[in-house]
Formats: C-alpha cells, structure tokens, sequence
C-alpha cells in the first residue's frame, strides 16, 4: 500500500515538525519565553547586592530535580543556578505530592538528586520513610529552627501564611476575628470555603492538634461544619470564588491573592487578612528543598540548595511570588506584614507530616468524604 | 468461526494483554503490603457510597453520550447535512478538552456571578443553575466523552449496506422505521464499543469531579495519594475500581450481543446515497451548531476572555515552542502504537471464540478504568527497579504508558470494522492460495481502515491532554502543552493558561481534520 502524495507530505512535515524540538536540545530544562516580570535574578532591589557564589572547583556534572513547584514559579531561578555553576540541571515539575510518590516507587534507583516541596509535610514523608540525606550545618544554620527539619534532612527556602481572604465588597475588615477559632459563629454560615484536601489546609489542622489537641481541634471542624462551608479543590478556586459571590471568605495561604492581583488588577475585590493570635490561624508553612539519599551528584544537589537559601534566590522569592524569605536582611513585598509580626504557633513544622492522624480527624468528623 | 489461532497471534495477543495487566499486578503486589488500616478504610460505609456516585455518574455520562453521539454520527455519516466535513471534525473535537479546563470553564460560566448569568441578566432570565454536584460533573464529562460513541458509530455507519434499508424500503417501512428496526440493531456493537469508552473516562476523571464538587471514587483515591502518600491504601481502592470495571465489560457484553454485521447473501455492498433531509435541515444544523457550541464554543470563549483580561493587566504570553512539538510526537508514536498493539488483540477476539481470546481481551482493557496516576506509579515501580536506567522515564517507556491507558479506545474501533468485514473473503484469498499474513495485509487491512483511523484519532486525542502519566514518566525537561496549561491553571493564573489551551484544541483540530479525510478517501478504496 503506497502512501498518496499528500499523506506523505503532511507526515513528511510531522516528523520534520516533531525532530526539530528534539534536535534544538528539547531534553534540557528549556524555560519559555517568559514575560518580563518574572526574570528573577536580573532585577534586585539596590539595598541587596547580588551575592554571586564561587563555585568550588569541584562542582561538575548533572543534578536532576524533582519539583513542586511551577516551572512559572522558579523556572528562571533553577535556570540560573545552571548559569553561576555550570552544573547541568534537569528538572521535573508536578504536584508536590505525587513527586513524592513517584520517589517512593522508584525506590534506590531514583534519577533524583533534589526534592523541591511546595510545602514541608511532603518532606517530612520522605524523611519519614528515611529517603533524605543530612543537610552540612552551614546550610541548615542559614534559617530559623522553625523553618527546617529538627534531625537536618530538609530545610525550607520560602514561607507561607495562612490567613483569612475575604470579599471586600461583603465584609468589613472590622467584623473579622483575631483568632482562628472563632469562625465557627453562626453569622457565617453559608459564606466559608476551604480546601479540605489541600496540603496546605491539612498541615494548618495538623498544627491545630498539635497545639490544642484532637478534641478541640475536631470541634471546630464541626463548628465550622455547622456553617455548611463550600468545599474547593485547591485555594486559588477559592479566592476566585470569593471574587465571583459565591462565598464571603476563606482559609487560603496569602500569596494567591497577589497572583490574582496581577492577573486582574487592583479593583479585585479580595483582600487578605492575618489573624492576630498566636493560634494555628497564623500558622506559617514552607516551600523547602531536600537531597535525596540515592544522589550520585550529592555536592551540587547541596549546593543547589544552599543557592536557594541564597540572597539572590530569597530576593526573587519576595519580588516575584510575593512569598515570604527566610534568611534575614531581605526586603518584603510592602503590601505584606513583617515574620516577626506573625506569632506563629509553637510547632515542629516536621511533625507537621503527621497527615494520616489529620486524615482520620477529617474522616471522622465528616470534612473529607 | 473458525476454533485454532495461529501460534503467533496469540503470542501476540497475550504480550501485549500481559502488558496491559501490568498496572493489575502492581495493585495486587501494594494490596498484599496493605496493612489492617488500609482494609479497614473498604468497610466504611462512607467510602462504598463514594462508590456508588461512580457507578452513577458513569451510568449518567454513558447515556449521555449515547444520546448525543449516535443521533449526530448519523447526521454526519448518512444525511446530506450541509458542512458535512466541518461538523464531521468540529463535533469531534470537544474530546480534546482536557477535563478540568472544561470544569472551569463551566464554573466561570455559570457561578452566582458567572458570564452567562451577566449576560442573560438584562433579557430577564433569573439565576441559571448552579455547575455543582452531579449535573454539572455529568453536563462537563458527557460533553467530552460523547466522541467515543460519535466516532465509534460513525465508523461503522459508513460500511453500513444500504440493500437492507433498501430492501425495508421497498417492503413498505417509513425511514423512520427503518432507523429504529433496520440501522439501529446494526448499530448494537459500536454503541456498546463507544459506551464503553465512555463509561471508562468518567470512571477514570479526576479532574472535573475534583473542581465541581462531586464525590466520586477517584477523588478517594487522590486523597490517598495526595495527602497520606499511602500507595497501598489507594492501591486498595484502585482494585475495587478494577472490579467495577469488570462488571461494566460484562454489560457491555451483553449490549453487543453476538450477530454479525456482514451481508451474508450473494453480491457485494454499494455506497449508500446520502438519505436527504429536506425541511429536517435547519433543525438539525442548529442542534449540531447547539452541540458544538456547548461543548466547544462556549469553554473557548471563556478561555478568550481570561486571555484578554491577562493582556490588558501587562502579563505577557508564556508559549513554550518545544512543547508544542513534543505533545504532537508523543500524540503520534501513541497512536500509532496503540493501533498495532490493538491488532492482535481485536483480531483474536473477533474472529476466535476461544477463551483465551476473551481474556486477552478483557485484560487490555482493565487498564482504561483506572485513574493515570495509578497506571502511571505501576510503571514506574516496574520499570525504576527492574529496567536498565536508560529506559526509565524515557520515550518508549511513556509511549508504553499511554497505549496501556488508551489500549480500549483503538481495541473497540477496531473489533467494530472487524465485525463488519465478511470473513468468507478471507477465507476467499486463502482458498485462491495467499498465506494468513498475505490475506491480512491485502484482503483485510484495507476494509479495517475506518475502525483503524477511528482508534488512531482517539487515542492522539486523549494523549496530548493526558497528564498524570506524562508528568510522571515523560523524560524529564520533556516539555509538554499540557503540564503548561495545568500548572498555570491550577494557580489560577487562567490568562497564563489561554495561549497553551487553545493551541492544544487547535493542535488537536488540525490531526482530527487530516484524519478523517483519510477516512474519507481510503472509504471506497
């Protein structure tokens, strides 16, 4: 059977169409076209000089990063690592969790080098399962001992606040709560979303059993219950959700607002608001970075993450996904309040990983099913 | 039917079966490192309702598609519907959406302050309902999956022999009568073929059951893996999946029924003439426009609407030129190979009645029930361990995923034109002195093209929007349309998303349009 002359130009133009991605290196972390908002390490702030790195001589070869984080997010950061260092990096993005997963199947072949978390409770998962390799103190003493793990396995790069979204249009910021626990007031019933399924959420209701334990921690998930809350797959739908009417407020992590700020303009009637106690409410969460056990490039998957903890990247992190950094001396987006400000609940954000006893909690009292 | 396969048949039948049931021995393997908590999970009540709103939505989209996609193969395939070609493709097409764009689509539309609701507001109309729950999941599901049945039905219209109808027609029957009594009992097997797809993605979805609220089975096994990372407790409920899905094989069964769809008489089939609609042409262009514009038009001017409102607040266009290559060539190589892999397996199942013929075929398709993630971690755990380390996560491995995952869609198109060609012309070029592969290649490879288009354009649709495998197992830095699209949506960047969703449908559009005009000319050849 011979092809018409037609089909065979039109596969003729595929297959040419289909190499050339290919032949220009299509195999390498090629980092789109990005907008000019989100070249990272080119604009800094005049009070933060760029603290360029010598690279130890021995630094050579490939690392492959596993991350949870979007290629729009720290695509051009991992980008530049490779630039300072010369170490060649391949990167592959997907949800935090299911790149977790994927390390636990892959079991002691593992291409992996570098474990790049959206959130800690992931890290504590591996850590548990003993897939994590000690950080050198010079990296781990760079943050708090609240922003890392307590046996050196991982350390975070980026903080996270809970707070409360809320519709500016629908509510006054006067009539919203200090603490966390006082939601369950029948006056918003009807008007709450969350995420139950959410990692982030569930590490918030973790550090809730930590501090006040399993019974209180359970009735107020019925009291918030009792306010028939909207459920919602992640916290970016909800904040939209706030925007469209559909709820009034919502458990959200702070920084999706500014995303959405700069998608939809100043007039996005959303607004954050930080609960003022020292409950879970103000619970503050991180992105974190870890090397894996398995790594055959163990000094440039440390140095990677050490380049994370650096001022240049923690910088980025501040400009560019207005998250917060946790080395000390780099200046914070205005728009949000300060660390110290935020009287954060006393808990071991690696315990954190206990999601199976939240998990249950949730079952239980009927949140998740 | 003739009682002994040839040994090389069902060789390969049951390599590629074996292949097939590799995601099945992974659960197995997880299910036995399962510990009491995990089984503890099965008896709660709460999880088998949770069950129970799967059956019910797949019961749902399956009507749903059926309902849609056989009255408009119809139109498409035997009428002379003005644009024929057009709709032909545009009716097709919604089967590229990948399911959680169409969900937010949906909710952008229909929300309590949604584009529809500002729009309808000044002529009068109240609140529009809500897109939660079962209604709208089943509304968005249906509007993508109903392809598998259009297409299915589509194929097998078109080697229809019109001497019955013809023969009905003379004896006095109205075409009404004629669709009900003659075509439609004809039509038995690509329904079932086509349901059966159909119910195999909305058992299979995560993602617009995720967003639209609706409790289904699959969002019990992404909470397992999401937030416990307890692959055997998902791996768990993943078989009890399984399990569902051997009850829906069974009832497809039993939908198809046994009779063949050859003409048995003397002579051979014509082209049928194209049955002219008259008045009926204007409803029936605003139904198919009606069609289209739901599932289509509508999520498109959403995605338009995001990306202007992105333009006009200063964000730039996030387009990766790679990525657009390496979707078409993983679509390609998949569909491609998904087709060869069916071959075997349809051929044996339809032109054998061993029994080893039906398990071959039963087990190439347990992997299209099951959610990605799991086919995806099954492969992953064969392949990290026992694999050598090149062919981890590289393109051979990803391509096998996918054609584990979609194997039924080119399996029930084929088995369809199958069905349909006579076997005494087979039998006919063997007794004239060609061996069996000759007689293959030359008598029934022609007559199998429909079916083969059909299943090839099913399943490079369904894999350049596939995600969970793709982000798993694809090389890594294989850049890909579709984690662009996801990632950026999932953060809420919508006007981020727009350019990759709509070069995706767009992408998707041109294949679909190159493929069926194959079908058309290969038609009468």
């Amino acid at each position: 059977m011979s092809l018409p002359p037609r089909r065979r130009v039109a596969l003729a133009l595929a297959a040419a169409l289909s190499i050339l991605p290919l032949a220009c290196g299509g195999n390498e972390s090629s980092v789109p076209s990005a907008p000019p908002e989100t070249t990272g390490g080119d604009r800094l702030p005049a009070s933060v000089r760029p603290d360029t790195p010598v690279p130890p001589p021995s630094l050579a070869g490939q690392i492959t990063v596993y991350s949870g984080r979007s290629q729009n997010l720290v695509g051009s950061l991992l980008q530049r690592f490779e630039t300072l260092t010369g170490v060649e990096i391949k990167v592959r993005y997907g949800a935090t969790a299911e790149m977790a997963a994927l390390i636990l199947e892959e079991g002691e072949n593992s291409p992996c080098d570098v474990y790049y978390a959206q959130d800690a409770g992931a890290l504590g998962a591996l850590a548990a399962a003993g897939r994590l390799r000690p950080l050198p103190p010079s990296i781990l003493s760079k943050v708090q001992p609240r922003f890392r793990s307590p046996e050196g396995l991982w350390v975070g790069s980026s903080g996270r606040a809970r707070v409360v979204a809320y519709s500016t249009e629908r509510v006054r910021e006067a009539d919203l709560y200090d603490s966390i626990w006082s939601y369950t007031d029948p006056k918003w019933t009807g008007r709450i979303g969350w995420a139950p399924t959410n990692g982030s959420f569930q590490a918030f209701v973790t550090a809730m059993r930590l501090t006040a334990g399993d019974q209180a921690t359970a009735e107020w998930l019925k009291g918030i219950l009792r306010n028939r809350p909207k459920t919602y797959a992640n916290n970016a739908a909800i904040v939209a959700a706030i925007a469209d009417g559909e709820i009034d407020l919502g458990f959200v992590n702070h920084y999706y607002l500014f995303n959405f700020l700069a998608e939809r303009g100043e007039s996005f009637p959303v607004r954050n608001f930080y609960p003022r106690a020292g409950d879970p409410g103000s619970l503050i969460n991180v992105a974190g970075a870890a090397v894996l056990k398995t790594s055959r490039n163990p000094a440039a998957a440390e140095a990677l993450v050490d380049f994370l903890l650096s001022p240049e990247a923690q910088a980025s992190f501040a400009e560019e996904t207005h998250e917060y950094p946790l080395i000390p001396g780099v200046p914070l987006d205005p728009r949000l309040r300060s660390l110290d400000e935020i009287a954060t609940p006393d808990v071991d954000l690696g315990a954190l990983a206990d999601l199976e006893g939240t998990l249950n909690l949730l079952r239980e009292v009927g949140a998740l099913e | 039917m003739r009682t002994r396969p040839p040994l090389p048949l069902l060789l390969a039948a049951s390599l590629v079966a074996a292949l097939a049931l590799l995601p099945v021995g992974y659960l197995l393997l997880r299910m036995a490192a399962a510990g009491p908590e995990a089984w503890a999970l099965l008896a709660r009540p709460a999880v088998w309702s949770v069950f129970g709103n799967s059956a019910l939505l797949a019961a749902v989209c399956t009507a749903g598609a059926v309902a849609l996609g056989v009255p408009l193969a119809w139109l498409t395939a035997r009428t002379d519907l003005p644009g024929r070609r057009f709709w032909s493709v545009a009716l097709v097409l919604p089967l590229a959406m990948p399911s959680y764009i169409g969900a937010y689509a949906w909710i952008a539309l229909l929300g309590p302050r949604g584009m529809l609701g500002r729009l309808l507001a000044p002529l009068g109309i109240g609140r529009l309902p809500e897109p939660y729950g079962l209604a709208g999941t089943a509304l968005v599901i249906t509007l993508i999956n109903y392809p598998f049945v259009l297409l299915a039905v589509r194929a097998a219209i078109r080697r229809l022999d019109p001497a019955l109808e013809e023969a009905a027609l003379g004896l006095g029957l109205s075409r009404r009568q004629i669709f009900w009594r003659v075509t439609l009992p004809q039509l038995r097997g690509p329904i079932a073929a086509g349901g059966l797809l159909a119910a195999f993605y909305a058992l299979s979805d995560f993602g617009a059951p995720a967003l639209l609220r609706y409790k289904s089975f699959t969002r019990v096994i992404f909470i397992e893996y999401q937030s416990a990372f307890n692959r055997n407790t998902a791996a768990l409920m993943a078989l009890v999946l399984v399990g569902l899905t051997l009850a829906v094989l069974a009832a497809e069964a039993a939908v198809r029924g046994r009779s063949p769809l050859f003409r048995t008489g003397s002579g051979s089939r014509r082209p049928a003439a194209p049955i002219p609609l008259g008045r009926w042409k204007a409803p029936a262009l605003v139904a198919c426009a009606g069609v289209v514009t739901a599932a289509l038009g509508l999520p498109i001017l959403v995605i338009l609407y995001w990306n202007v409102v992105g333009w006009r607040n200063g964000q730039g266009l996030w387009l990766s030129p790679s990525a657009v290559g390496n979707s078409l060539l993983a679509g390609t190589l998949a569909a491609a190979a998904a087709v060869v892999a069916a071959a075997p397996v349809a051929y044996l199942a339809g032109r054998y009645r061993r029994r080893l013929a039906g398990w071959a075929d039963r087990s190439a398709y347990l992997g299209g029930a099951l959610p990605g993630i799991v086919v995806a971690l099954a492969l992953v755990f064969f392949s990290a361990r026992h694999l050598p380390a090149g062919l981890y996560q590289s393109l051979p491995l990803l391509v096998l995923a996918y054609v584990i995952r979609f194997l039924p869609q080119a399996i029930g198109c084929l088995r369809t034109s199958l069905a349909q060609i006579p076997p005494r012309l087979e039998e006919a070029a063997r007794g004239l002195g060609r061996g069996r592969l000759r007689t293959f290649a030359a008598v029934t490879l022609p007559l199998l093209k429909p079916g083969a288009l059909a299943g090839a354009a099913l399943v490079f649709l369904t894999t350049v929007k596939e995600l969970p495998v793709t982000l798993l197992l694809s090389p890594t830095g294989f850049d890909t349309l579709v984690y662009a699209i996801w990632s950026t949506a999932s953060e809420g960047l919508f006007s981020q998303a727009s350019p990759s969703a709509l070069l995706l449908l767009g992408l998707s559009a041109l294949s679909i349009a190159v493929i069926l005009r194959q079908e058309e000319r290969g038609l009468y050849g």
